[in-house]
């Protein structure tokens, strides 16, 4: 029954956003800590775990999915119901802030990549055009 | 036209379901003919939903966006918190513990690099134009982390909406440069294979620059990299509003 996870998904967020509460609460801040990452950990152990595979597979598993593919067009959404007008006056820090935020983790990726056990590179794909073809998708 | 106008404004959340549909195919489209591909449909259709506010804005002298024009108050509803939550938690489906582990600590490591390192360039251009404020300094910073760890953040410590339509803006940003700038930058950066693909993801974050860079550079490595970028936005979220917050406030 695609309800089955839709409910395990609900519950995960209610369980997360009332540790994130509570959290907060006993660090004396007015703010939920970090629910919604605990909640998603909570779905992540849940979809590992054997005793919550009949709400994670089959037609449960896809009242997950569908939610998880709403994602963007909620974020769509999210972005339309911003004060954007007000964010304009500051285009410059936002375009600083996103930009330096890419080049310096850029700058890491050689280095952090050099700390773990190396895997060798890809074999180099076909051809240009097939590559061009499947990253245009 | 009344009777539309009334049944349009009965059913606030199925017309939101419609406008962000036609706008998503709008925006894929876009992506596929004038871009070939490379800046992502998601990316898109975001920056017309930011467009879009931004009209409605200065139409309507609201500060919720669409969400202000009665036909579209839906999109306020689905756009809201709740919604937003929801589907962020979903997004975590699939991905196994398993997988995490096999990505190994350099994995864990580049994920907690990332959020720090973005936050603090973040952090830093926010004080550099004038925030001094600890919760608008953290939310900026966030935003530079995603563009959902930043509404996220600024709404859990009490941001303005000024300031967090800001941190999205930085956080998209960040999104498009990523899909942009990836296949550019990948054999600088030796983006070649699966490890430097986690690594790659646990650094960047944003799971649509992630997906649509390393499509863009190379379709095998997107799984590596979205596997890791999966838990960055939870990791900014837990650091956002906690740890982070709490560091500024300390120093502000």
């Amino acid at each position: 029954m695609i309800i089955y996870g839709v409910a395990l998904l609900s519950a995960c967020l209610l369980t997360g956003l009332f540790i994130g509460e509570l959290l907060g609460q006993i660090l004396g801040v007015q703010a939920n800590v970090g629910g919604v990452g605990i909640a998603m950990l909570l779905l992540v152990l849940a979809s590992g775990s054997e005793r919550f595979k009949p709400l994670t597979t089959g037609a449960s598993g896809t009242g997950i999915h569908f939610w998880s593919g709403m994602y963007i067009p909620i974020v769509v959404a999210m972005s339309a119901s911003q004060n954007v007008v007000a964010a304009v006056d500051g285009g410059m820090l936002a375009l600083l802030a996103g930009v330096g935020a890419v080049v310096v983790s850029f700058a890491l990726v050689p280095v952090l990549s050099k700390l773990g056990p190396q895997s060798a590179p890809l074999p180099p794909l076909e051809t240009e055009t097939t590559a061009n073809a499947k990253a245009g998708v | 036209m009344e009777t539309l106008n009334g049944v349009i404004a009965a059913n606030g959340l199925i017309t939101a379901f419609a406008v962000v549909g036609i706008t998503v195919w709008f925006s894929y489209m876009i992506s596929r003919h004038f871009t070939a591909g490379r800046i992502h449909g998601s990316a898109i259709a975001i920056i017309v939903g930011l467009a879009a506010a931004w009209w409605a804005g200065t139409v309507t002298g609201g500060s919720r966006g669409v969400a202000d024009i009665t036909l579209l108050a839906g999109i306020g509803l689905m756009g809201g918190g709740m919604m937003r939550d929801f589907g962020i938690v979903a997004t975590g489906f699939g991905v196994q513990l398993s997988e995490l582990k096999k990505a190994g600590m350099v994995g864990v490591i580049s994920i907690f690099a990332g959020v720090i390192v973005s936050f603090v360039v973040g952090a830093v251009v926010a004080i550099a134009f004038g925030y001094y404020d600890a919760e608008s300094i953290t939310t900026i910073g966030a935003g530079a982390v995603t563009y959902i760890v930043g509404p996220v953040t600024g709404t859990a410590i009490g941001a303005s909406s000024d300031v967090i339509a800001l941190s999205v803006a930085a956080g998209v940003v960040k999104a498009i440069l990523v899909m942009v700038g990836t296949p550019m930058v990948a054999k600088y950066i030796g983006l070649n294979n699966p490890q430097s693909a986690m690594v790659f993801g646990g650094l960047m974050g944003t799971t649509s620059g992630v997906a649509g860079g390393l499509a863009a550079t190379d379709p095998r490595l997107v799984p590596y990299g979205a596997m890791t970028a999966t838990f960055y936005t939870g990791i900014g979220c837990l650091m956002g509003p906690s740890v982070l917050y709490f560091i500024v406030r300390a120093l502000a």
